[in-house]
């Protein structure tokens, strides 16, 4: 017998003796969806408070967030392809359209798409199919996440309603962070130490 | 007369310091939890109950969840392995490596590598090894162990993680812990982008997509899969659910239960090799599935322990654990589950670890805080008479014998002379009481006189009185 036989026999003989077996339970979408934090006219009201309380940073206006990186020194990085008429009139910052992996520690920042957000956690979902590139989203300092107001949703488990194929789903809740040295809380570990959203009409 | 057990020895041993840090490192995401839990839900113990049976449900079908989750992979593109034990799984790996030309591995978080000693084994045979989660880096470098399963250096201070950056030619002595971790980041960046592999565990997996879940905050896990040309994952067959829809529970608790946070900063759910188009990721994806006794406990009278998500819940509110910290467990895993999962897990090594689940007062609160319902006090009461039926010396150390209560109770004659002389202790000096459980017994107290056996008396004359009646109908 070969491991997988090995194992599924063990499993098959080790239930062979249970009388009856626990059914799988019913329960309502309701019972995981979190209480409101408050009171907001909108989902997008609703995630940008949520990731601001992840220490996330919400931008709906593009002119905001170029005053932003600024002030950040922030000025060069990687932006997607598709996403560049958006950013190419702004002065003084500037940014590849193609990922070069020789850059990765001079890009400062990272824009690329993201599929959803979820407003009850303040959180972004990222796809493989959506994300121009992996690294732009991970390795530099600042990550930019553009989405559209239309693709918040309000629960997780709607999000998890909207996973289709994709083999690479990322839900991204606020920038890296650690707590590992006694237990403080440090921000900007392996991935960005700077989450934004970029919210579009 | 007193029984130190070890745990005792070493809870009476730790160093003040580590003893503060772990005592308030556990008392804190105690209080997160119960905070987290109750502002965001009304009934929180409702999801905790559901949780924990679709867990039991899964693990009772497990047959036939398995090859579900099997198919899913493969139809994903993934290769799927099975492995029996500890060498089948290092085997694996190292093959799956030498047949990619594979030669540098980063490695995520993953409690079950620590079962299999899978570094040790990589090591020997040529690979080079790092460790990326930051506190599992330091462990590392310091050829030390986690005390925690999710919080591994919690016995650790700045001052020694500084000694250790700087014997490692990290940088001078800084015990800044914003420094600490950036120059971690810059070290492990440069690992990230040379290594051909990138090993994950797995926190649960989804039966019906395929999809691996990994549950992080630092990053490090996406980075491992971000650079590299193959993506392993190593995973304990308990560790499916049913549906995706399942995972919107699992992941709404093993946050707030662990640490407090709604989410944890990254959940990535990883169904294959990366998409069409995509420029960075593994080409190639991996999942060895681990047996290593698994099966045995699932057979055991204690297979509920299989539900666990090593939210590490248990830990922190432990009254034990906050005292001895995590190293005193002596084993992968420290805490409640550890004291019923680490003995069980040690297979015919049982004896060795059958200590553990006396380490307990039984006080439930494991059981209270566990975000899959496990009744660990119930399980650690079956693992103490396990140990006593198979005589393990070490465990059985202290317990009181009670062959002579059993032969006592058995014989009534024996049982009520016993009774109508016990009183006569009163007149033995209590020194010289030879039993030292019966001398600490009577040195604090006065046994009366007795003045039973009229209930027997009365019960044998009574029914000799009801057939003296019976002839006697005017009585």
């Amino acid at each position: 017998m070969n491991d997988r036989e090995q194992i599924f026999s063990a499993i098959r003989e080790a239930l062979a003796p249970l009388p009856t077996k626990a059914a799988n339970p019913e329960w309502e979408d309701s019972l995981i969806v979190c209480k409101a934090s408050g009171e907001f006219d909108s989902l997008k009201a609703q995630f940008a408070d949520k990731l601001s309380f992840a220490s996330g940073k919400f931008f709906d206006s593009i002119e905001a967030l170029e005053e932003f990186l600024k002030k950040e020194d922030s000025t060069f990085g990687y932006c997607d392809p598709g996403l560049a008429e958006h950013f190419k009139h702004w002065s003084g910052i500037t940014f590849d359209t193609e990922y070069d992996e020789a850059k990765i520690n001079d890009y400062s920042f990272g824009i690329t798409r993201a599929s959803a957000a979820i407003a009850e956690s303040g959180t972004l979902m990222l796809k493989d199919s959506v994300t121009s590139a992996r690294l732009a989203a991970l390795a530099p300092w600042v990550h930019v996440a553009v989405l559209a107001e239309s693709d918040i949703v309000g629960t997780i488990g709607e999000a998890i309603q909207r996973f289709g194929d994709d083999p690479s789903i990322i839900f991204a809740t606020g920038p890296s962070k650690t707590a590992d040295i006694e237990g403080i809380l440090i921000e900007g570990v392996h991935g960005p130490g700077i989450q934004i959203a970029l919210v579009l009409p | 007369m007193k029984t130190h057990q070890q745990i005792d020895r070493v809870a009476r041993d730790l160093d003040p310091e580590v003893h503060e840090a772990n005592f308030m490192g556990a008392k804190l995401k105690s209080e997160r939890r119960y905070a987290s839990l109750e502002r965001d839900y009304p009934d929180p113990d409702k999801l905790r109950e559901i949780a924990g049976l679709i867990k039991q449900h899964t693990l009772e079908h497990l047959d036939q969840y398995l090859e579900q989750t099997e198919a899913s992979l493969q139809k994903n593109g993934v290769k799927v392995h099975f492995a029996t034990d500890d060498e089948a799984v290092n085997a694996a790996v190292l093959r799956i490596m030498n047949e990619t030309d594979s030669h540098s591995m980063v490695k995520s978080k993953s409690m079950i590598t620590e079962e299999i000693h899978l570094l040790d084994y990589l090591e020997k045979n040529g690979k080079e090894v790092v460790e990326t989660d930051l506190g599992e880096f330091i462990l590392q470098i310091d050829g030390d162990h986690p005390s925690h399963i999710v919080t591994p250096i919690v016995h650790k201070n700045r001052r020694g993680i500084a000694k250790s950056f700087e014997r490692e030619g990290l940088g001078d002595y800084n015990d800044d812990p914003e420094t600490i971790t950036r120059r971690a980041r810059k070290y492990l960046r440069q690992k990230y982008l040379d290594a051909d592999v990138g090993l994950t565990g797995a926190n649960f997996v989804s039966a019906e997509s395929g999809r691996i879940v990994l549950v992080t905050n630092e990053g490090n896990a996406r980075f491992c899969m971000a650079a590299n040309r193959v993506h392993i994952a190593v995973v304990g067959i308990e560790k499916l659910v049913p549906t995706d829809r399942d995972l919107g529970l699992f992941l709404n608790l093993i946050g707030r239960s662990g640490t407090g946070q709604q989410l944890t900063v990254y959940n990535q759910f990883v169904g294959g090799p990366r998409a069409e188009g995509q420029p960075h990721g593994p080409k190639e994806m991996h999942v060895v599935f681990v047996d290593n006794r698994r099966t045995e406990v699932l057979a055991s009278d204690c297979r509920e322990i299989l539900r666990c998500i090593r939210c590490g819940a248990c830990l922190n509110v432990c009254p034990i654990y906050r005292q001895s910290g995590g190293h005193a467990y002596r084993s992968v895993y420290p805490g409640p589950v550890g004291a019923v999962l680490s003995p069980l897990l040690a297979g015919n090594r049982f004896p060795e670890l059958a200590d553990l689940p006396k380490a307990s007062s039984l006080c439930g609160a494991c059981n209270e805080v566990c975000p899959v319902n496990i009744p660990i006090p119930d399980l650690l009461l079956r693992l103490r008479d396990k140990a006593k039926r198979e005589g393990a010396k070490e465990a059985m150390k202290g317990t009181p014998n009670l062959g002579m209560w059993a032969t006592l109770c058995s014989q009534p004659a024996m049982w009520k002379t016993a009774l109508s002389m016990g009183h006569s202790m009163n007149y033995i000096p209590t020194q010289m009481i030879p039993n030292p459980s019966a001398k600490a017994w009577q040195a604090i107290r006065k046994l009366p006189k007795f003045q039973g056996g009229e209930f027997r008396k009365w019960f044998k004359n009574r029914n000799q009185g009801s057939e003296a009646r019976s002839q006697n109908p005017t009585n």
